[in-house]
């Protein structure tokens, strides 16, 4: 039974370079502490070099012109931990969170999908690359083995069954994760190495050390095994960034979005899922931050910095972080965060990938996904909530609907027979117009609206409606159909109208034209 | 001489040889594909509405283009179809349009507030493809805004829906795109239908003798259609005084779905709310 072990070196600092590709290539070092005892807790190699040590202090490090230096971001390393056990999900279904750096998976079976051990290790280590960090894998027989020579070594290792203590000859006794107290007894008697612990008595040093010596002595002979004790597989998909400086304009902001994005879109795809909805909260800078106030008003402030949220649902799951980032742009030209943002937390809600198969003699539709775009871009130019598909409601107050979100629905070629006669149509004015209307006898003979003065040719009237008078806003009007000539016009028109009287408030108006 | 010229003509096509092929032979351009309006009468005389074509209804008000633009929809949602309406002063009745057979789960309706938001709404629907139809309302924008929309802009409507399945459909009160569109139809009102005329004793002193609106009759003239360009007996035969002689088609348009005479003394001309609320599709 194989298990393979995933360690990240430098885990706080891979954390916060997953989302800062650039900085890979820079000198960086981590800081953490209470503010103004900052200390440096994490460095790359290009800082080393540069002569930053750890336990070095933030006025230290910055004497170094070409040093970048961060603060630790525990957000980030949960997400990057997050995003690590997902790739792990998408190789194994067995999967121990033995520490925030380290993964066991338990590769039975997995040959017949993957192929070899070897393959399985670099198919590893190119899922967990795409996501942005860089790790140690070790395959062996015994799971110990396997997360101790992760953490050893760099390279992709392969223990061959049987030979596990040939790996652990000149490792150190260090990588065993031993106690403080432990490591003080074996530096005493002088034993260094793994192959000089597990040359010892088993018995002798049960005596004296107790049962994590045993353990341990297990352990650097190869012999140390145990059960995963397996986690539940999470789907919760969130990414944090944290910005030193806050930006206010949308193009940074949109490259930041897009590479959360990315990360996102590969998480979920490795899962084998889709996103159906994605819900963005911006925490932005307090108005007036940057500037000099008076220290009694600085104190009062409140800790708690504004926050905007932008939410995105999709009709169609998808895993295309491109259009995910072409709906969230839309979105925040139309309505803009107000502020400089200071932080970015984005959740994505999982859910099953779409597969459907168009019917052959259905006629052609628009692309979902297309659609969406396209009805954000006429969103963006008229207003969100004067785009959709009118859906009508349960009541006879006229004009009475609702606007809901277009989505193609379940289309089936249906046959309709054809209306025997054709039916006329109307046209709403949107508010109605207010009219003076001339009445004899009660019968309207002269009508005017809009600055037009016409002469009812032939009326129809009054009808009645009325409702909701068990409501605070009942209604009740009378509905005239008018043909009405407006002789003074230019050319002379003549339509035909419907114009209502609101017997509550006690005004004409015109609710429309047929047409 | 015809030696010269067949000379001159094989030089020409050696010298074009690998950039144009032919160039010297007339392309066939096929005629569009036409789908049904709808509207029998009108069907006869235009074709259908062309695909992958702007074709511009207009007419003033009453005279039965909003009428058309349902009976289209109807037809197109029934076909399937996803259609978008871009409503340059939301005036669009989803009620009327319902029963006259219009899927409103299958009809994207843009609202706008003025003419540069239709314009940009439908170049944009055109630029996503996959409709059976975008119509663009304008019967109730100002016709001197209207006028003041450059030809280019029509002839770009007309280039993106070109090569297209989509049918463009443009109502307004005037005829703005010209010779972009490849078929233009005129509408006029004719006589209008009221039902229970003149009665002598009305049941109820409140109501009027004319009780009904039963709808009117409207007379389309095609101003312009690319499908009858071939028919050029047609219009030799009726040149009358130097115009040519236009089709005109006339149909009825009926407002009320149900007539009903024991309504005569109830107030409540309204349709019954099963009937309104049934779902044609």
């Amino acid at each position: 039974m194989p298990f393979a072990a995933i360690f990240v070196p430098n885990f706080t600092l891979q954390a916060i370079v997953r989302c800062e590709p650039e900085l890979q290539v820079q000198p960086i070092a981590v800081i953490e502490g209470p503010p103004p005892t900052y200390r440096v807790i994490a460095i790359n190699r290009l800082g080393e070099k540069l002569g930053v040590t750890r336990g070095m202090t933030k006025a230290n490090a910055e004497q170094f012109q070409e040093i970048r230096i961060r603060h630790r971001s525990e957000p980030q390393e949960e997400t990057a931990h997050r995003a690590l056990l997902d790739a792990a999900w998408s190789i194994s279904a067995l999967v121990e969170d033995a520490a925030p750096d380290t993964l066991l998976l338990d590769l039975s079976g997995l040959t017949r999908l993957f192929g070899t051990q070897k393959e399985i290790a670099r198919r590893t280590l190119a899922r967990i690359s795409e996501l942005g960090m860089d790790v140690h894998v070790a395959v062996s027989a015994n799971v110990e083995t396997a997360r101790i020579l992760a953490r050893a070594l760099s390279e992709p290792t392969v223990v061959p069954e049987g030979q596990e203590s040939r790996f652990f000859e000149t490792l150190p006794v260090g990588m065993l994760s031993l106690s403080q107290e432990l490591a003080d007894i074996l530096e005493r008697w002088g034993v260094t190495t793994c192959k000089s612990l597990a040359s010892l008595p088993v018995l002798s040093l049960s005596e004296r050390v107790g049962q994590e010596g045993v353990r341990l002595h297990a352990i650097a002979s190869g012999k140390g095994n145990r059960p995963l004790i397996l986690s539940e597989p999470a789907h919760h998909f969130e990414e944090w960034f944290e910005l030193e400086d806050p930006v206010d304009n949308l193009e940074p902001l949109s490259f930041l979005l897009g590479r959360l994005l990315q990360q996102l879109c590969t998480r979920i795809a490795a899962r084998v899922l889709a996103i159906r909805a994605v819900h963005v909260n911006f925490q932005l800078q307090r108005a007036f931050e940057s500037t000099a106030q008076p220290a009694r008003e600085f104190f009062n402030a409140k800790s708690s910095l504004p926050l905007y949220s932008c939410s995105l649902k999709l009709p169609i799951p998808t895993v295309d972080p491109a259009l995910l980032l072409k709906l969230l742009r839309l979105r925040l030209q139309s309505k803009p965060p107000g502020a400089p943002v200071h932080k970015i937390h984005m959740v994505a809600e999982p859910d099953r990938a779409r597969t459907t198969q168009g019917g052959l003699f259905l006629p052609a539709s628009p692309d979902p996904q297309k659609l969406e775009l396209t009805i954000a871009r006429v969103a963006a130019v008229v207003g969100e909530s004067n785009v959709g598909s009118p859906q009508l409601l349960d009541t006879h107050r006229p004009d009475s609907y609702q606007m809901q979100k277009f989505s193609i629905a379940s289309v089936t070629a249906s046959v309709q027979e054809q209306q025997a006669e054709t039916r006329s149509g109307f046209r709403f004015f949107r508010p109605p117009l207010p009219a003076l209307v001339q009445l004899q006898g009660k019968c309207p003979t002269r009508v005017s609206f809009q600055g037009m003065q016409g002469k009812v040719v032939c009326a129809s009237g009054p009808w009645r409606t009325s409702g909701d008078w068990w409501e605070d806003n009942s209604w009740q009007e009378d509905a005239w159909d008018l043909e009405i000539h407006f002789p003074s016009e230019s050319p002379p028109l003549q339509g035909f109208y419907r114009v209502s009287y609101d017997v509550r408030g006690e005004k004409w108006y015109v609710r429309g034209a047929y047409d | 001489m015809h030696s010269k010229s067949a000379a001159l003509r094989l030089h020409v096509e050696s010298v074009l040889a690998g950039r144009i092929t032919s160039p010297f032979r007339l392309l066939q351009i096929e005629p569009p594909c036409t789908v049904p309006t709808g509207i029998p009468a009108l069907d006869e005389a235009t074709g259908g509405l062309p695909r992958g074509c702007l074709t511009e209804i207009y007419g003033p008000p009453s005279s039965g283009k909003t009428s058309l633009l349902q009976s289209a929809l109807a037809t197109r949602t029934a076909n399937s179809e996803v259609c978008a309406l871009v409503d340059a002063q939301d005036s669009f009745d989803p009620w009327c349009a319902q029963s006259a057979g219009v899927s409103l789960r299958q009809l994207l309706w843009i609202r706008c507030k003025n003419l540069d938001h239709a314009l940009r709404s439908v170049d944009l629907l055109l630029h996503g493809g996959g409709f059976g139809m975008v119509a663009m309302d304008l019967s109730d924008t100002p016709a001197c805004l209207v006028r003041q929309v450059p030809l280019n802009a029509w002839f770009r409507l007309r280039r993106t829906v070109e090569n297209t399945s989509t049918i463009l459909l443009v109502l307004s009160r005037e005829s703005n795109a010209k010779t972009c569109a490849s078929l233009v139809l005129r509408l006029e009102r004719e006589t209008a239908a009221w039902s229970l005329r003149e009665r002598s004793n009305p049941s109820h002193p409140r109501h009027t003798p004319a009780c009904l609106f039963d709808g009117w009759t409207t007379t389309a003239e095609v101003i312009r259609s690319s499908a009858r360009r071939k028919n050029l007996h047609f219009f030799h035969q009726s040149t009358i005084q130097g115009k040519a002689r236009t089709d005109l088609v006339r149909f009825e348009l009926r407002s009320n779905p149900l007539r009903d005479d024991s309504l005569n003394d109830t107030l409540l001309l309204l349709p019954p709310r099963k009937e309104r609320t049934k779902d044609p599709a």
